[in-house]
């Protein structure tokens, strides 16, 4: 039921993803990008599992739940950086660079 | 064991060892307690003398013909190998334990009074004891690898008692140029011993000796190369060319020392060692000519550097290593009773000569310190007329200068004597004996004029001193003039031990000695002038001895001697002389300096620290970090790079395996 | 009830020991160590004793560890180890002795690394799985490291990463070997077995994989040593390291490279190692160690570095020993490495002792310092005449059996080797005279103290080793005259 506008969403929401990764700059907004990525795929899962049984829905929880521990390391992460450097501009955050 | 008293021969050199250990424990830790420390060094010896002595009546009275071998431990026992502790007693040894027991005994006494006042008194004594202990060793050892113990153990003792006032570099120079010259005549030692057990199986000597005739045959590369070697060792610790620059410098030690050390005991342990394997230089005539050979030239060498030394212990000193060289003529020539014969009275008053420059000294250095003068109280050209301040040193001096130049019936005579004629005798079958004893009695009519050059400028003539210092000029305490009338006795008489026939004696050493030369006797006998022949050469020896003399009386002018400070710079032949035919400066331009300098240039700087360590070692870590650099460059710090890369990743996979 | 357990205790109270001491308070720390330190050394005294010289490996246990892969806890030793865990065991008390006052911060961590050392090297020495040999090779690599890079001197840096990266190398190539061995010996007989008879047992003939595998062996054994050129790691080490750590170096870790070469590569790949070309290389590389590290050791104006470069030296022999294949040559190096590790460790002590005075290593900053401290002075000489192998102490008798017996089969190399005692003579007693000897012109060292009683107590036990080596070393001899004997009918065979 709704198979094919389901997973259309979520392809749209993904490409969304993707492009907010790749082209914003701000720490925050990118990583709300990788949280629809992640939730995209978590539509395909639900949409899927209506035909191929449950362990897609369970695999949702799974990815849920991952993404809360994400979100929780992730952002105090982004918060110590921000305290460090006052900025969250991915440009100027390079200590890494060989 | 047949009897008693031969089972405590280990105890001779145990009480020296016993010695040391306790003076080196009071030097470590009551440096101050003279009196106890004179008691133990003096005592062990006095006991190791009578028991020494004990121990030769005995062996006397036994009289065996082959060696008594003592075995106290097995000390490397490895498959076939088997070297014992053990220690050997036969007429050979016997006689070198009476020469260096009886000798020491007296130089200790000798000390007591010569280093009184000096601080480093308990470890001089506990030095001075560890040096017999290791000297008797040298001498008693069974067999090549203990007899080596004592070997380098007595140039350790060198070492330490030449550098004994370390504080000076120029002594603690002299002690390490000794050590070192040393061990290169030790390798020769050790390459020698390796040698032996290759082809004989044994390093005991009585084994080695018994299959020494089989082995080898006479005359053939093997033991060619193994008598050289040994040889070599021999160069090392008896001061022969070319390693003999190391014994005039020792004279930086105290004078005891040097009397005992570096004049009667350890520096004739070459001539030992060449006749305790008499049967090896036996089967190798030519490794025998190069002893004699080398053994007459050095005589001569050093005599003519004495002749122009003004430190009066640098007379000695080449005068040492003038004599040794008689000593390894006659061992050379295959007469190695004359030449132990010559190592005995030579103890005896080169010994005297020695303590006597040690009193002169010791007078002459009591008298600077009283008027704290900083002249040289080693220098002649600063004495002069000392015959009335020390008349008792003077004349034994005298009677040991006659006896070293040759004139009868003092002891010097008859072993030197002894020592030419062999020589002689043997030219007539190899025409080069004739140089070598040529080569001898030139250095003979040297010996005659350095040693009455000595005595006329020490003791005779004027006096320059300075009349302050004069006053202060007296003799030393008894305990330095009894050992030396001791030696003067010795030094008289002790020609008896070996009287030629000619004379009316019975050879009474040659035949102690027997038992053990026989076995090279039956391989090359021992030659002897003809009587008439011999009776020619004892003249032609004598008036040589003489003419020295003589010569020295008429040609030296002591009134126009200065002081050392006002005395001009030598020239031509004597500045050579002087210089000691810059010997020393060409080994050190030859060999010291290239090898130091190549070990710290080449080896070091380039090879270890360029080559291997920079260009090998941190070039290879370079090479990763090089590696790393390249890698690194991927890594931009730009996060929307990285995911680009990543989703790039990603695409290629999908595309790979969708298709 | 002792026999089979003695080697597992060894192994394991060390560490039980490490861990005691990170958990004790700092201050306890030291003393703490000693007492696990003197309780080790108590447990394998006895094993003089027990050993057996005819017995062969003896002590052993045999537990499954990773039995699916051919992995077993095995443990024993022979005539040759039995030794060198003596010597470990010997050295390591004292060890903790000489830190006492140099070691001042984080002693807890110190001692502990310390003692977890000691039980990487006592499984080295004992360890008779291939696997587990490996892995002690490592345990022993890493407490090293620390000791170099944390307790270290100036370029403690430096001198650290090069030792670790240098015996990593070696060590990783080994463990390429090892599996290599494995699979070769366990494809052909179908056992897949990390055991060192086992394997031996089954060898067969490996064909041209050998020379691989013996090269592998060799960088890994060739480097510990050292054998010219992987040497340059060692003066580094060796001069940076605290005191205690080059002790321990020099006693017990360079051992590892020779006992490396006794026990695996030689009788693993004998048609190697005694190939005609292959043995020439490695008698003249140990004739290059001898005379090259005397030589350059002469020139060191750095105590520690001068020491380093003579255990190049030194270690020149017991290769020489090794490779001329005779029973003298044989016990020869198995005394040379004891020796060294009594007469190099010594000397480092005492090193240490006056470093720790004036914090300087270079000699030129003494001189004539005889005077001030006469007590040093004498057992220094004592010392450096051990290891110029003057006759009467342990050095002489170690250098003259490998002599004799390399003379046997290699006479030129011997006659080279024994030119070595000249050079030996001439760097250390040089370095003698300007330390205590010549004039005492600085006015620092005018006032230095002379050893304490502590001090003394760390180099008296040296001293008596080196007496006893020296006059009779008969003890020695006889428990490892078997296992030399032995080894040399493996290789032969």
């Amino acid at each position: 039921m709704l198979l094919g506008p389901s997973l259309f969403v979520s392809a749209v929401l993904f490409t969304l993803g993707v492009a907010g990764v790749l082209l914003r700059r701000n720490a925050i907004v990118i990583f709300m990008c990788v949280e629809l990525m992640l939730n995209a795929v978590n539509l395909t899962f639900i949409a899927l599992a209506q035909t191929l049984g449950v362990a897609g829905q369970i695999f949702v929880f799974f990815v849920m739940a991952v993404a809360a521990a994400e979100a929780a390391v992730g952002l105090a992460i982004i918060l110590a950086i921000y305290r460090h450097r006052a900025t969250l501009n991915l440009e100027r955050i390079n200590l890494l660079k060989g | 064991m047949p009897s008693s008293i031969l089972a405590f021969v280990w105890l001779v050199p145990a009480l020296p060892l016993a010695g040391f250990v306790l003076n080196g424990a009071l030097a470590l830790l009551r440096p101050a307690s003279k009196r106890a420390v004179s008691v133990i060094g003096v005592g062990v010896l006095a006991a190791a003398f009578a028991l020494a002595v004990a121990v030769v009546f005995e062996l006397a009275r036994l009289h065996p013909e082959a060696p008594l071998v003592f075995h106290y431990w097995p000390w490397l026992p490895v498959g076939p190998l088997r070297i014992d502790y053990a220690l050997q007693l036969d007429p050979l040894s016997g006689v070198m334990l009476l020469v260096v027991t009886g000798i020491s005994a007296l130089i200790h006494l000798y000390s007591v009074g010569y280093m009184q006042d000096d601080p480093g008194y308990a470890r001089y004594f506990a030095e001075l004891n560890l040096f017999v202990f290791f000297m008797l060793t040298l001498v008693l050892g069974a067999s090549f690898p203990v007899m080596f113990v004592g070997w380098e153990g007595v140039g350790l003792c060198s070492y330490l008692l030449i550098g004994f006032w370390f504080n000076e570099k120029i002594n603690a120079d002299a002690g390490f140029k000794a050590f070192i010259v040393n061990r290169i005549g030790d390798f020769g030692f050790l390459v020698a011993m390796l040698l032996i057990f290759r082809h004989t199986g044994s390093l005991d000597f009585t084994d080695v000796f018994a299959r020494a005739p089989t082995a080898f045959t006479a005359g053939d590369r093997t033991i060619t190369a193994i008598t050289l070697l040994l040889f070599l060792g021999c160069t090392g610790k008896s001061a022969q060319i070319p390693l003999y620059t190391w014994l005039p410098d020792a004279m930086q030690g105290p004078t005891p020392v040097s009397a005992l050390i570096h004049a009667a005991t350890m520096v004739t342990a070459g001539v030992y060692l060449v006749a305790r394997c008499a049967v090896l230089f036996a089967l190798s005539p030519v490794a025998s000519a190069v002893v004699a050979g080398v053994g007459a030239l050095t005589a001569l060498f050093a005599a003519t550097i004495g002749l122009k030394q003004w430190d009066i212990k640098k007379v000695l000193a080449y005068s040492t290593i003038s004599q040794l060289g008689y000593m390894f003529l006659g061992v050379g020539s295959g007469a190695y009773a004359a030449g132990i014969f010559h190592l005995t009275t030579h103890a005896f008053f080169k010994a005297l000569l020695f303590l006597g420059a040690g009193s002169v000294i010791h007078a002459m250095h009591r008298a600077y310190h009283a008027t704290h003068s900083h002249e040289d109280a080693q220098d002649m050209r600063n004495m002069g007329g000392l015959k009335a301040h020390l008349p008792w040193t003077c004349g034994l001096m005298w009677i040991a200068t006659l006896a070293i130049a040759g004139v009868p019936p003092l002891s010097g005579f008859f072993s030197k004597d002894e020592i030419l004629g062999a020589a002689f005798a043997r030219g007539a079958a190899q025409p080069a004996w004739y140089v070598f004893w040529g080569l001898g009695l030139v250095a003979a009519l040297c010996t005659a004029f350095y040693m009455t050059r000595l005595m006329l400028y020490t003791f005779h003539g004027p006096n320059r001193t300075g009349d302050a210092e004069r006053a202060q000029l007296h003799e030393g305490p008894w305990v330095m003039t009894g050992p030396l009338l001791v030696l003067g006795v010795l030094t008289t008489l002790g020609g008896v031990v070996n009287l030629p026939p000619l004379l009316g004696g019975g050879e009474r050493l040659e035949h102690w000695l027997e038992p053990v030369t026989e076995g090279a006797a039956r391989l090359a006998p021992v030659l002897s002038p003809a009587p008439g022949i011999e009776g020619l050469l004892i003249g032609v020896a004598v008036a040589v001895a003489l003419a020295g003399l003589v010569g020295a009386w008429r040609l030296l002018d002591l009134e126009r001697l200065v002081p050392a400070r006002l005395a001009p710079p030598e020239r031509g032949l004597g500045r050579l002389l002087w210089k000691k035919y810059y010997i020393d400066e060409l080994y050190a331009a030859l060999i010291v300096r290239p090898v130091v300098w190549m070990s710290r240039e080449v080896l070091w700087r380039l090879v270890d620290q360029r080559l291997v360590d920079e260009v090998g070692v941190n070039g290879a870590a370079r090479v990763s970090r090089a590696l790393g650099w390249v890698g690194s460059q991927l890594q931009t710090g730009e996060l929307g790079f990285y995911v680009m890369l990543f989703v790039a990743g990603v695409v290629v996979v999908l595309g790979a395996a969708v298709r | 009830m002792y026999e089979p357990w003695v080697l597992t205790a060894l192994l394991a109270w060390p560490a039980v020991g490490a861990l005691a001491v990170l958990l004790a308070p700092a201050r306890w720390a030291k003393h703490l160590a000693l007492g696990v330190a003197l309780i080790e050394f108590a447990i394998s005294v006895p094993m003089w004793w027990t050993f057996v010289p005819q017995a062969g490996m003896q002590f052993r246990l045999d537990a499954p560890w990773m039995p699916t892969w051919g992995i077993h806890y095995t443990v024993g030793v022979d005539g040759i180890s039995l030794f060198l865990v003596l010597l470990t065991t010997f050295l390591v008390p004292l060890s903790v002795l000489g830190s006492y006052s140099a070691i001042a911060t984080r002693e807890r961590g110190y001692y502990a690394l310390l003692l977890l050392l000691t039980s990487g090297m006592i499984g080295v020495f004992v360890a008779l799985d291939l696997f587990l040999f490996y892995v002690m090779w490592e345990v022993m690599l890493i407490p090293m490291y620390f000791i170099i890079g944390v307790w270290g001197g100036e370029g403690r840096l430096y001198a650290a990463i090069k030792f670790f990266i240098y015996t990593m190398l070696g060590s990783l190539l080994m463990l390429v070997a090892i599996l290599a061995l494995v699979l070769v010996v366990g494809r052909r007989t179908g056992i897949y077995t990390f055991s060192y008879e086992q394997l031996m047992a089954g060898l067969g003939n490996l064909g041209p994989l050998a020379y691989w595998l013996f090269a592998a062996f060799f960088l890994a054994f060739a480097i510990k040593v050292p054998v010219f050129p992987f040497h340059t790691w060692l003066p580094d080490a060796h001069t940076e390291a605290p005191t205690a750590g080059s002790v321990i170096l020099a006693g017990v870790l360079l051992k590892m490279g020779t006992y490396g070469f006794l026990r695996f590569a030689f009788p693993l790949f004998p048609a190697v190692a005694l190939h005609p070309a292959i043995q020439a290389g490695i008698v003249v590389l140990s004739l290059v160690g001898i005379i090259y590290g005397g030589l350059v050791a002469m020139v060191q104006p750095d105590f520690k570095r001068l020491i380093a470069y003579s255990s190049v030296a030194h270690l020149g022999f017991v290769m020489l020993g090794i490779w001329a294949l005779t029973l003298q040559s044989v016990q020869g190096a198995l005394l040379v490495m004891i020796n060294h590790g009594i007469s190099t460790g010594a000397l480092f002590f005492l090193v240490g002792m006056i470093y720790e005075r004036r914090h300087s290593r270079l000699i030129e900053a003494y001189g004539g310092i005889a005077r001030v401290v006469p007590m040093f002075a004498a057992v220094l000489t004592v010392v450096s005449l051990s290891a110029i192998g003057l006759p009467g102490t342990n050095g002489f008798v170690g250098e003259l059996l490998v002599l004799l017996g390399a003379f046997q089969t290699h006479p030129v190399a011997a006659i080279v080797a024994a030119s070595g005692v000249i050079v030996a003579a001439a760097y250390l007693l040089w370095a003698l005279q300007r330390v205590i000897y010549n004039p005492l012109d600085k006015k620092e060292n005018e006032t230095l103290l002379d050893l304490t009683p502590r001090e003394l107590a760390v180099l008296v036990p040296l001293l008596a080793c080196i007496v006893w080596l020296g006059v009779y070393p008969k003890p020695f001899l006889e428990r490892m005259e078997p296992a030399a004997q032995h080894f040399i009918d493996t290789v032969k065979r």
